[in-house]
């Protein structure tokens, strides 16, 4: 320890606080309590619903050991879930591209296009594909096209905002010399942005088949085709034991998926 | 194609015919200073120009206001015979498609291969899906960007990836693809400033002999003293926003020239 140091006093614990900086915190302190307060469920619901579940002839027990006697059927609407989730990521990616180009500010035509194609983009992501599965029900009716339509709707929004961030930092060196050149716009998308492009679209394609296969469980429930369904029927009938096998093995779907794209991903890089 | 000031291009290097190119008064500013202040030259059919000047003079500014690449403030550039400051769109890229460029970072598209690379020279004359991958392109054009690439010596890394190659390679790569967009004028912007001594003056030589095979206008920036004497015709010197020397290559006087560059040359 330098003398110097030694002789002069510690500094504070705590450094000087502004007015604003202390009504932020109390502010911030504020809503986090009302908000517990408000819709967290007290300790004495907590312990009955536990003493509920775990009760002898409570929905756990009820729930095990799982019932395979339907496992074919499960396995073929479990099929037709992939389909479905497939479908929606493809269709959605195809339909991504030409929304991420216009999104994009060298490749948009038109400043106010872009801003277009990013408001599009941003409300096709922020509303959640439940909300967009019923309102495509309304459209095409119950089944699994309105699932796919959602689901399609939603990786537009996912991947069309990860293909524009991927092009936007793409190296702009081809991309000016083709223009010197004299290039058109579909020239220099194709021969020097797509493929600079390439590695990042692929893993963004993989990451939104997850998604879309993780999303096309649920949307059975609110009727938009796929194993959902009969989830949302196995709980309706009381069939806990039913409902653990689909569960269990939409599991083992969405794991295997997962670990088949994060495989390719790292093939990739 | 008008004929007073293209016709030319066979009479390398003679003065009896016009200019290719005309530039009078030409001033620049991005919005701050003047780069460029009224600068005018003119370059003839087949001859190799080099245009010097210390860093910052400007030099690219001018380049790039030569194929309105950044937009000129005023001044008259007279092209081919075309009045370039006032292309519109579509005349611009038909103009541009008749100028070749080499930059000084070769600009490829690095996870293609050299032949694809080489080929995308053909959308300065044709567009769609053949232009733009080497598997998809008609024989013919497969064949030209073949025949482009074995003129700087490389038809046998045809399709190897150009991240693959090396940093002279790679430049080579990017001459072929100006071959393959048939320029009649080469622009070159400090193709040798990023590579080694060695590749850099393989690449300025074969610049300089390509442009002379095929009687071509060759406008190139260097900062390199002996690759501006041993490789130009003539050398413009830019200072101040102006043309303050304009002299013929055997003439030039080394001492003075030396002037023009800021670093001693290696
Ligand atoms: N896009 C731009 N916007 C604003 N200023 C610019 C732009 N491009 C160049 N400049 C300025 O114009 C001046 C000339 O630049 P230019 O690149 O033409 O010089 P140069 O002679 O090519 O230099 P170097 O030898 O370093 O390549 C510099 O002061 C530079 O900062
Ligand atoms: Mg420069």
């Amino acid at each position: 320890m330098t003398p110097s140091l030694a002789r002069s006093a510690p500094p504070p614990r705590f450094q000087h606080r502004s007015l604003a900086e202390y009504v932020g915190i109390i502010v911030v302190l504020a809503l986090v309590i009302t908000s517990v307060v408000n819709t967290a469920p007290p300790l004495d619901t907590l312990q009955r619903g536990a003493a509920r579940l775990f009760a002898p002839s409570g929905f756990l027990m009820q729930m095990f050991p799982p019932d395979f006697t339907h496992v074919d059927r499960i396995f073929w609407k479990l099929l037709e879930t992939l389909q479905m989730a497939v479908a929606g990521a493809a269709l959605g990616l195809i339909c991504a591209v030409p929304f991420a180009i216009l999104a994009t500010d060298r490749l948009s035509p038109h400043p106010l296009i872009k801003t277009a194609a990013r408001g599009c983009i941003a409300f096709f992501r922020t509303v959640p594909d439940l909300v967009w599965a019923i309102f495509f029900i309304i459209v095409v009716g119950l089944g699994p096209a309105a699932g796919v339509l959602a689901l399609m709707i939603d990786k537009i929004g996912f991947a069309g905002r990860f293909f524009a961030e991927a092009m936007e930092e793409a190296d702009t060196g081809p991309q000016d010399a083709l223009r010197a050149i004299g290039a058109s716009r579909m020239g220099i998308i194709f021969s020097a942005v797509f493929p600079a492009c390439l590695p990042s679209f692929t893993a963004t394609s993989l990451f939104a088949l997850e998604k879309s296969v993780r999303g096309s469980a649920a949307l059975g429930l609110v009727g938009a085709g796929g194993i959902g369904v009969d989830l949302k029927v196995a709980f309706d009938l009381f069939n806990y034991d039913e409902a653990l096998t689909i569960i269990l093995m939409m599991l083992i779907l969405v794991v295997g998926v997962e670990q088949g794209s994060s495989w390719i991903r790292r093939k990739l890089i | 194609m008008n004929a007073p000031l293209d016709a030319g291009t066979t009479l390398a290097g003679s003065t009896l015919v016009g200019p290719v190119l005309r530039v009078s008064d030409l001033v620049k500013s991005y919005g701050g200073p003047t780069i460029l202040n009224g600068v005018s030259f003119e370059a003839y059919a087949g001859v190799s120009l080099a245009v010097i000047g210390a860093n910052g003079s400007g030099k690219s500014t001018l380049l790039k206001c030569l194929i309105r690449l950044t937009d000129p403030t005023s001044g008259r550039i007279e092209i081919l015979g075309h009045e370039v400051i006032s292309l519109a769109s579509r005349a611009l890229r038909r103009f541009r498609s008749r100028i070749g460029v080499v930059w000084q970072k070769h600009n490829l598209v690095p996870r293609l291969s050299a032949l694809s690379n080489v080929l995308h020279g053909v959308q300065s004359r044709l567009s769609g899906p053949r232009s733009w991958w080497q598997w998809a392109a008609t024989d013919a054009v497969r064949a030209e960007a073949l025949a482009c690439l074995a003129r700087v010596g490389l038809d046998d890394k045809a399709l190897q990836r150009v991240d693959s190659l090396s940093g002279g390679q790679q430049q080579r790569v990017a001459i072929a693809r100006m071959l393959m967009q048939r320029p009649e004028i080469i622009l070159a912007d400090e193709p040798d400033a990023s590579l080694d001594p060695q590749s850099g003056e393989d690449v300025m030589r074969l610049l300089s002999d390509l442009a002379r095979q095929d009687g071509l206008t060759l406008i190139v920036i260097s900062h390199r003293l002996e690759h501006t004497l041993q490789f130009s015709d003539r050398i413009i010197g830019l200072a101040g926003g102006l043309i303050t020397m304009d002299v013929a290559t055997q003439q030039a006087d080394p001492i003075k020239l030396r002037r023009f560059f800021d670093k001693p040359t290696e």
